[in-house]
């Protein structure tokens, strides 16, 4: 198939491999930001083909993952209101909240909706008018875009009953609050690929700059993870960290301008709160005064009750890289897909999904 | 069966009177006729020898026309060929019905005759059925229950319990075109799709691998779950451990891309129209030849084998030449966010 096949071809892995363990020396440990290349490296069982002095650690670029229980208890208070359909990404209709999920409230009859695009969602308001239709939103710098079109949509269109949960996350942000954390020792970043189409590299260069942290964005196939891993063990042993592009197909240093602009005009940055990391600053995107009326949380009084969080479950250690699914407990034990006690468990992004399905042999 | 465009299903269809007979005499009867159905006693009544294979299965899907099918057609082939897995030649089916009030009776009339269409192919009957309507919200448009016998010829022993190291794992053909296919057409889904069903009645596939070997340890049809659920089923039941190579296994360029775009694996998702064989390692080209002269065979090739390391678990050795373990299916799929 072409542009997939030409990335996963097993002659220019082993030449790639081969290339990482020649050159490298020194013992680095890199950091995979996004699910996404989590998912890759597992699936293709590329840590079973990079050397010792490679270490790869998973990040916490899963926004199923990340968002917080009191989040998530908002989402399902909203759907247990009468008049209301929510709609979501089907992830997140698994994910315990404090007490319940979305799947749970569906099954106590509220009106809960899967969809695939914030247009579909849009399409649902203009069919139902006489309800609230929400959209959970869910997501990095690559959906923020895309729900901020469903706005400006349903502002053009007077689509008065359609709103937003918006529970957006900027990268970036995240990634500084964890270099000043000190918690993780790092040597290099695996850069999400899909989130830096649309905000290009530039945002990735106070990491280099600022904390001497090898940078190359990537791309989601074997040979764009190897790849990397290559051009950061190229960076690390010159000792130049930099940033650079190892997906060159996608991403540029300046970005998708359109996306970032439509992105600006519906909402600003604003503080959010991360699962195992707490508020940071910067990091989420809140609706502007002038789209005020389709932010659920100014048109709901939303009321979910005290934040429970999961006995036992690291999802936060593990999302900041402190620790691996294997440390935890209840993996596999307690926690499995079936049942799964924290968000890591049921997206196929997260880092426990992903160990769960993909173990290596 | 010829009806106005839009006459609809009412609850007095179901309700054993006037319009129930009807239904059978004029909808149901034309289509299946043969002397054991249209004797329409209480209960169809056979001869058979030899040793009986019998099973059955609902069938519930949205969309209930997809591209390559319909649950008519998915009710019989989904129940012929559990049949056939046990190397059974399917002989006679029942068909019952659960209609929703207000289902179009023009879309029954075409359930019907896809149904008539795949026993015929499949060379089985249909001897006895139900009809039941309920109240409007109380199904979904209609749900089939189908159950079927067979007859299994002498001398075969066919069960997922049967593998044994060194046996070679035969796929009929490329995996995760019923699947994509179903999803493609979801309400909300919109993706342009070339995608058919794969959704087929297997039981000849089957007779002609039995012509060609008595080797022939298990099969089954990847279903829901998908091939890697029936891997590890065979591991389980059997004890061993399945080794398959990730390049060795046949999936379309179009299934492919839709299933990149949606997050999904080929590996899970469902398939109607094939089976996976495990066998003697002696008898493996005889079969691939034989299963290749099929029609629903085309695709036939090997994609591991069984062994005595790691039982219980299917281990798949990657493009890039790492190996990782295949578990089964757990939750349902889901397409990703980002």
């Amino acid at each position: 198939m072409r542009f997939i096949d030409e990335y996963r071809d097993a002659a220019l892995a082993r030449t790639l491999v081969k290339r990482i363990n020649r050159h490298s020396t020194r013992p680095v440990r890199l950091m995979e930001f996004c699910g996404g290349h989590t998912v890759t490296i597992m699936k293709h069982g590329i840590r079973q083909l990079l050397p010792e002095t490679v270490e790869m650690l998973s990040g916490p670029g899963c926004p199923v993952c990340v968002t917080a229980n009191g989040d998530l208890d908002k989402a399902i208070a909203l759907a247990e209101q009468p008049g209301v359909i929510v709609t979501s990404f089907g992830d997140m209709l698994r994910v315990p909240g404090s007490r319940s999920s979305l799947q749970k409230a569906r099954a106590g009859g509220a009106d809960v909706r899967v969809v695939y695009s914030t247009l579909d969602a849009l399409e649902i308001a203009r069919d139902n008018r006489a309800k609230k239709v929400v959209f959970i939103g869910v997501g990095f710098e690559t959906t923020a875009p895309t729900i901020a079109a469903s706005v400006l949509k349903a502002d053009e269109e007077g689509v008065a009953n359609y709103c937003v949960l918006s529970l957006h996350k900027l990268c970036p942000p995240v990634i500084k609050a964890l270099l000043d954390s000190g918690e993780v020792k790092l040597n290099g970043l695996v850069c999400p690929g899909h989130v830096s189409s649309v905000i290009g590299s530039r945002p990735w260069e106070f990491a280099a700059h600022d904390y001497g942290i090898a940078c190359v964005v990537a791309g989601f196939e074997p040979l764009d993870v190897l790849q990397s891993v290559d051009m950061l063990v190229g960076q690390l042993e010159r000792g130049e960290p930099t940033v650079e592009i190892a997906y060159s197909r996608g991403v540029s240093r300046e970005g998708n301008t359109t996306a970032q602009k439509m992105m600006a005009r519906v909402f600003e940055p604003c503080p959010a709160s991360w699962r195992g990391m707490g508020s940071v600053p910067g990091s989420g995107l809140r609706f502007r005064e002038e789209y005020g009326k389709y932010d659920a949380e100014r048109v709901f009084d939303i009321d979910p009750g005290p934040t429970l969080e999961h006995k036992g479950c690291i999802c936060g250690d593990v999302l900041r890289g402190v620790k691996t699914p294997l440390d935890c407990k209840l993996f596999r034990v307690t926690c499995t897909p079936e049942h799964p006690v924290g968000p890591c468990m049921v997206s196929s992004e997260g880092s426990c999904a992903s160990y769960y399905h993909y173990e290596s042999a | 069966m010829k009806v106005p465009e839009d006459e609809r299903i009412l609850l007095a269809h179901g309700s054993g009177g006037k319009l129930s007979h009807d239904l059978v005499e004029k909808g149901f009867l034309p289509s299946f006729d043969n002397p054991l159905l249209s004797r329409l006693d209480d209960s169809a009544v056979f001869d058979v020898k030899g040793r009986l294979a019998f099973t059955t299965d609902s069938y519930i899907v949205t969309p209930i026309f997809f591209a390559g099918g319909d649950i008519g057609k998915l009710a019989v082939c989904g129940t012929v060929n559990d049949l056939a897995m046990s190397g059974a030649t399917p002989l006679y089916l029942s068909t019952s019905f659960i209609i929703e009030e207000g289902f179009l009776l023009a879309d029954l009339a075409r359930i019907v005759t896809s149904i008539k269409q795949a026993v015929d192919e499949a060379g089985a009957k249909v001897v006895t059925g139900d009809t039941k309507v309920v109240n409007r919200g109380s199904a979904d448009g209609v749900f089939i229950n189908t159950a079927g016998v067979g007859v299994i010829p002498e001398g075969i022993d066919i069960s997922g319990s049967n593998a044994r190291a060194g046996d070679a794992v035969i796929l009929s053909g490329p995996i995760g075109e019923h699947g994509v296919a179903i999803m493609s057409e979801r309400e909300g889904l919109k993706f342009a799709s070339p995608v058919q069903s794969d959704c087929a009645p297997l039981n000849r596939l089957v007779s002609d691998m039995l012509d060609v070997s008595r080797e022939i340890h298990c099969l089954r049809d990847p279903t829901r779950g998908g091939l890697a659920t029936t891997l590890n089923e065979f591991a389980a039941q059997s004890g061993v451990g399945v080794l398959i190579r990730e390049d060795a296994i046949p999936v379309s360029d179009a299934v492919r891309a839709a299933c990149e775009m949606l997050g999904l694996d080929p590996l899970y998702v469902a398939n109607e129209g094939r089976l996976v064989a495990v066998v003697g390692p002696g008898d493996v080209e005889q079969l691939l030849d034989r299963m290749r002269a099929n029609k629903y065979g085309r695709g036939a090739a090997v994609i591991g084998e069984v062994t005595d390391d790691h039982p219980g678990k299917v281990v798949l050795r990657t493009t890039l030449g790492a190996s990782r373990i295949v578990d089964m299916l757990v939750g349902e799929l889901l397409p990703r966010i980002c």
